[in-house]
């Protein structure tokens, strides 16, 4: 019997030969922490362990409220910078041009490397599954307790085969496509479960799409989401991997998966998530029209040089009719977009340009909600109060929806804006 | 150890961000402030009404959204006995073990409590008594089963590192 790539990759963190359901103790490859960072040193100081176990395998990177907007948000970004100096944890990315959306950093600085275990105190850490890693979110305890012994359990989980063939038609994407997914698999349908993504639909997207996908397996439950780690991988890690412990993994054609599913990209239209839920999935036709106050191009989802190129081609020459904030997931992507006159666009469009990070994706700052307003967003999660305010109502959609509606004040087809 | 309390009832996939919202992620640093924030953006009578030995009941995938654990933290702190769910959202699940907050998967018992309703859950026999039935839950996996003996993941870290 063939195994998945969840059994080959916990399989060789463990030692040994592992099959699903099976609980397995491995040492975390990279441990990912945000401004998070601060409360899980204070409840690793609570422990008593003197050092980390490897100070060269935590990253810190701060995105959630940058530069910090409160008194209460500086302390806790001191707190980080304080311990990463006392325990030598030279992956710090501070509030510098170095920064960035932890996720986006951890693919683009060459952490994300296939075969690795890697976790994040984040939920969204499963985005590296499209560089061929294993990559899962955990809490603020269990991570405190991982830099303390280097150990960390994990159920071998059972896995999702999701076969993707075709391709997109025009003014449709990665966004639309995970969107209609989760509405149809519903926020639990991958509960527990290692997501792989299969087929020539995969093959033939970028990177970038494939973060977008990977990103959003949290949003239907799962535990990791993957794709197969190719020579598009191989080619971006090549100059760039921060470790050698790498090996690209993947599932065997026999492996016995619990669920699977089919689709093509070429029947997939424009759709959006609709409030409060992100598997309250409807096409555009039946919200096409609906009013909108505020638009958000970014997050980790889709902020990266891409997503931000879809949505200018949308926008250039026009002029957006509601406050529309645009958030590069890095400084890398923010320089790129500058290169290729993309901020222009924006500028020249009336958009607002925000310094890289999470910005008001979980209502931190940079763009909150009054009670009563509508946004539309490119980010992962459009739960009540998710942009700062419970009366206020989030629309999840692609770049080139964002920007389409942007510019009427309404949720718009991107396809007629082409 | 048995616990009797009065029941809160929610729906399916309650999120962490309605539980514990996102605003206040690194404002509210104590446990106790954690506390009066609980279901916030969910529910302000529970919000406001909730008392410790109270037992909160929810639909499938409880918890699903963020790793933020504060959202079990909140709950544990506001003195909430048990969560009885369909299911739970799985980093929520391992989050509650490491809190030691106690939580039990049973569907046939979530669909005959309602809210407001007296609810027994006795653990060691692992039966929830509600409305003069009685549910069966079955016992908790072997490897966390060492965490809900030590209270939690940072005691049973402590502990088995020789430092408690």
């Amino acid at each position: 019997m063939g195994k998945t790539f969840a059994e080959k990759a916990l399989g060789r963190a463990a030692g040994y030969d592992v099959v699903a359901n099976q609980v397995v103790t491995v040492e975390p490859d990279w441990c990912m922490s945000h401004d998070n960072g601060a409360p899980i040193a204070r409840t690793f100081k609570k422990i008593g362990v003197k050092n980390v176990w490897k100070p060269e395998r935590i990253v810190f990177i701060l995105d959630h409220a940058v530069p910090a907007p409160s008194s209460d948000h500086a302390v806790n970004h001191k707190e980080v910078r304080e311990f990463a100096a006392e325990q030598g944890i030279k992956h710090l990315y501070d509030v510098t041009s170095d920064g960035g959306v932890c996720h986006q950093k951890m693919c683009e600085e060459g952490f994300a490397l296939p075969g690795l275990i890697m976790v994040g105190s984040d939920s969204h850490t499963c985005t590296y599954g499209a560089y061929g890693a294993f990559s899962t979110g955990i809490g603020r305890s269990e991570m405190a307790a991982a830099w303390a012994t280097g150990k960390i359990w994990f159920k071998v989980p059972e896995s999702m085969k999701v076969v993707v063939t075709g391709k997109f038609k025009p003014g449709v994407s990665a966004k639309d496509f995970i969107l209609k997914f989760i509405g149809d698999v519903k926020a639990d349908g991958a509960d527990y479960m290692s997501v792989e993504f299969h087929g020539e639909g995969i093959e033939n997207m970028s990177i970038a799409e494939r973060m977008t996908l990977c990103n959003m397996g949290i949003e239907f439950g799962a535990k990791n989401a993957v794709c197969k780690p190719d020579q598009k991988v191989l080619d971006a890690i090549k100059d760039n991997a921060k470790c050698d412990r790498w090996e690209p993994l993947w599932a065997d054609e026999d492996a016995v998966y619990a669920a699977e599913y089919h689709y093509d990209l070429g029947d997939i239209e424009p759709g959006v998530a609709k409030p409060h839920k992100v598997d309250n999935y409807g096409p555009i036709s039946e919200v096409k029209g609906t009013k909108i106050h505020e638009a958000f191009l970014g997050s980790c989802t889709n902020g990266r040089i891409e997503d931000l190129r879809a949505a200018a081609a949308i926008l250039k020459g026009k002029r957006v009719a509601v406050r529309t904030i645009v958030i590069p997931a890095s400084w890398i992507v923010y320089r790129q977009a500058m290169k290729e006159g993309l901020l222009d666009i924006f500028l020249d469009s009336g958009c607002v340009i925000c310094n890289p990070g999470c910005g008001p994706c979980m209502g931190n700052h940079e763009g909150i909600l009054a009670p009563g307003e509508t946004a539309i967003s490119t980010a992962n999660r459009n739960f009540k109060g998710r942009m700062g305010d419970k009366d206020s109502f989030i629309y999840l959609a692609s770049p080139m929806m964002v920007a389409a509606s942007a510019i009427k004040g309404e949720i718009s087809d991107p396809r007629e804006a082409l | 150890m048995s616990v009797k309390g009065k029941v809160w009832k929610y729906g399916d996939d309650v999120n962490t961000d309605v539980i514990f919202p996102g605003k206040y992620t690194y404002t509210i640093k104590e446990r106790a402030d954690m506390a009066k924030v609980a279901l916030e953006d969910l529910d302000m009578e529970f919000n406001k009404n909730a008392k410790p030995g109270d037992i909160i009941v929810g639909g499938k995938n409880w918890g699903c959204g963020s790793s933020r654990e504060q959202a079990v933290t909140c709950i544990k702190e506001r003195g909430i006995a048990v969560i009885i769910a369909k299911s739970f959202a799985r980093i929520y699940y391992r989050n509650c073990f490491n809190e030691g907050l106690p939580i039990i998967v049973c569907p046939e018992a979530v669909d005959a409590i309602s809210m407001g309703d007296e609810v027994e859950v006795d653990f060691e026999k692992g039966v929830i008594i509600a409305n003069g039935k009685e549910f069966k839950f079955p016992p908790y996996p072997e490897f966390v089963q060492g965490l809900i003996k030590d209270g939690g993941l940072i005691p049973h870290v402590k502990k088995s590192l020789g430092l408690a």
